[in-house]
């Protein structure tokens, strides 16, 4: 039984079938890579996951209880978060309360009117955006307005707002689209460390074979909107079906 | 201090300042000389300032913080002032009820008209707030003229009931409002050389009042209710990905400043207990959108200084008419005299509105953050050099929040 179990999920756009029958299973701990050509249906599959698109027909369950149905924000307090293709952060706002946000949404669930009590006053909460800042090496732009940095800084502020939350799935949409060689690199061992010292299990859609293949336990290939092969990396890469639908046009 | 950071402290002893002294601030100029007319240091005028200051700075945490533009602000105002008149023909004439039954009221009416408005955002949220503002004027004007008194507006009469204070006068007038016992009309003069300094009743109260709403807005501010509200308006998606729930934290913002606008609504008629439609038109609504945008949005005293100009602006240049433009240019020549005349004239008097457009336009075209803004920027002249220092200091990096 995985953390996060997918059956049947059929969407449909119109006339193009954009998820057909998609069965998925990720193991807790583990990170599970869903890979494929463009318009496979991978970022459809992740908008279904975190309620942001409501499928025809199937089911979601995350640790047994159902997904489907609730809202964004419901989906998120079940301990699922998700850093996207592009940042999605809060642009007018420091990065230091980009950080306290979410650990604020943490401790008081979706809504908490606290108008009195000090933002200043939170010591513990200041500790701990301060201490996951450092994490990812951006402590010093702590009082910097977030949407003056660089692409890869809100990259990782996303990351270190989702993680800040303590989440149980960590959905990532392509971390590493459009980045430099080095900061790719630098992404691949953040999550690594993520992954080892944090036991988070996750689930990532990338394009990069050289990302997916040094965090990937799992594979799901999606081609067409529909789930080709699940296995492990080392049996995906020699796999013809795959080779045919999607790594034929990638080296490895 | 009150529990504030420095800077905040700072800005809140200098509202209360201008708040104890304004009887002195805002009466520079002799009686008497030509100049007297554009002092503004009457209660009236003073109570004016205050009020809709109030207003302006509970609107603000809606429109400043969350970004959702309210164009029907005033109907909340208008509710509050009805509700306040109704406190005095059925209670008492003492303020304090009228003033809780008030905002009670406006909060009340928020909520209904807010969670319905709020299911829209952006342009569609301005127009349904609009439509609802102008729903309450027409049915204020018309349909409910046995609780709003209609055109002639709702006034206090010698057959109120005031189960707990007294029907009329030993005279036989109607009571004033009170605050326990104390009339809010109630004035003491203070004449120093040629200036007269009058210290009413009625305007400490309301600044009493102001400066104790004022306090609760900077404590929103920076409290994580007020950063909540703050990342409404700065992206609404990643807030639902961060497991908040954004449509309460709006609601309660709404509510809030349509507690502050009955609040205001209610001092109105603490005021002078008359309550009329017209005080929930639209224009009414608008004006608090200028205020706010012209003192400069989501600033804590940006509202203030918004509302203080225009308020000033609508009482002191539309009082001035041609006769007073004849005589201050009664030394030029004839010829002269006239052409200046005709020049100004279109700009004061009846005509202010275009004084008041003008100096709206040049403020959102040139400082778009409004006179916050050009007051950052003509202290930033000065202060250029320790900017470096001051960057390095802003240590407890959770707070420092909009504006000052």
């Amino acid at each position: 039984m995985g953390i996060l179990e997918v059956k049947n999920i059929n969407k449909r756009f119109g006339g193009l079938q954009a998820l057909g029958d998609v069965n998925l299973d990720v193991q807790e701990g583990s990170c599970h890579a869903i890979i494929g050509p463009n318009g496979a249906g991978k970022s459809t599959l992740l908008n279904v996951l975190v309620g942001k698109l409501i499928p025809d027909t199937g089911t979601v369950m995350f640790e047994n209880k159902p997904v489907l149905g609730r809202k964004p924000h419901e989906i998120n307090q079940m301990g699922i978060s998700r850093v996207f293709q592009t940042p999605e952060i809060f642009g007018d706002l420091t990065v230091m309360e980009n950080m306290v946000i979410p650990i604020l949404a943490r401790r008081d669930g979706s809504f908490a009117l606290h108008a009195i009590s000090q933002l200043r006053n939170e010591k513990s909460l200041n500790e701990e955006a301060e201490q996951m800042l450092a994490e990812v090496n951006m402590l010093e732009k702590r009082n910097m307005q977030a949407s003056s940095l660089s692409r890869g800084d809100k990259r990782r502020l996303e990351m270190a707002m989702c993680l800040v939350q303590q989440p149980r799935l960590l959905l990532l949409d392509e971390p590493t689209a459009g980045m430099a060689r080095a900061d790719t690199n630098n992404t691949i061992d953040l999550l690594k460390e993520i992954k080892e010292k944090r036991n988070i299990t996750m689930a990532i859609i990338e394009h990069d074979m050289h990302v997916v293949f040094s965090l990937a336990d799992r594979i799901t290939v999606l081609a067409q909107g529909t789930p080709l092969v699940e296995d492990t990396p080392e049996n995906i890469k020699g796999h013809p079906k795959v080779r045919e639908a999607y790594l034929g046009e990638a080296q490895v | 201090m009150f529990g504030l950071n420095a800077k905040d402290a700072r800005l809140y002893i200098i509202v209360l300042a201008l708040l104890l002294f304004a009887p002195f601030l805002l009466n520079p100029f002799p009686e008497g000389s030509g100049l007297a007319q554009f002092n503004a240091g009457y209660p009236d005028m003073m109570q004016r300032l205050v009020i809709f200051g109030l207003f302006a700075v509970g609107f603000n945490i809606l429109f400043g913080l969350t970004g959702y533009l309210s164009f029907g602000h005033a109907a909340f105002l208008g509710v509050g002032s009805y509700a306040g008149v109704w406190m005095f023909k059925l209670l008492t004439m003492n303020v304090i009820p009228a003033l809780i039954i008030s905002t009670l009221v406006a909060g009340l009416f928020s909520l209904l008209i807010g969670y319905i408005s709020l299911r829209r955002s952006g342009i569609y949220f301005s127009i349904l707030t609009l439509a609802f503002a102008q729903m309450c004027y027409s049915l204020a004007y018309s349909v409910l003229t046995p609780i709003t008194g209609g055109e002639t507006g709702l006034q206090l009469s010698l057959d109120d009931p005031r189960i707990l204070g007294v029907q009329q006068t030993a005279q036989g007038n109607i009571p004033v409002p009170n605050l326990f016992g104390l009339p809010m009309n109630a004035a003491t003069t203070l004449d120093v050389g040629a200036w007269s300094f009058t210290f009413s009743v009625g305007y400490y109260f309301a600044a009493f009042v102001f400066a104790c709403a004022f306090y609760f807005t900077i404590r929103l501010f920076r409290s994580p209710f007020g950063l909540m509200l703050r990342a409404v308006k700065s992206n609404q998606s990643r807030m639902s990905y961060t497991g908040l729930n954004a449509r309460p934290y709006t609601l309660a913002a709404f509510v809030i400043s349509g507690m502050f606008a009955g609040l205001a609504g209610g001092l109105l008629v603490s005021m002078d207990p008359l309550a009329g439609a017209e005080r929930m038109l639209w224009t009414a609504s608008g004006e608090v959108v200028l205020m706010t945008i012209l003192g400069g949005v989501g600033t804590l005293i940006g509202p203030i200084l918004g509302a203080g100009v225009i308020t000033y602006l609508e009482a002191i240049v539309s009082t001035i008419n041609s006769t007073v433009l004849h005589n201050w240019f009664e030394a030029l020549p004839d010829g002269l005299e006239n052409f200046l005349v005709n020049i100004i004239y279109p700009f004061v008097g009846s005509g202010w509105h275009l004084t008041l457009g003008l100096v709206f336009v040049i403020v959102v075209c040139f400082l778009p953050g409004g006179i916050v803004e050009g007051g950052k920027r003509i202290g930033g002249l000065f202060t250029r050099k320790n900017k470096s220092s001051d960057s390095v200091k802003a240590d407890s990096a959770a707070q420092p929040g909009p504006g000052e």
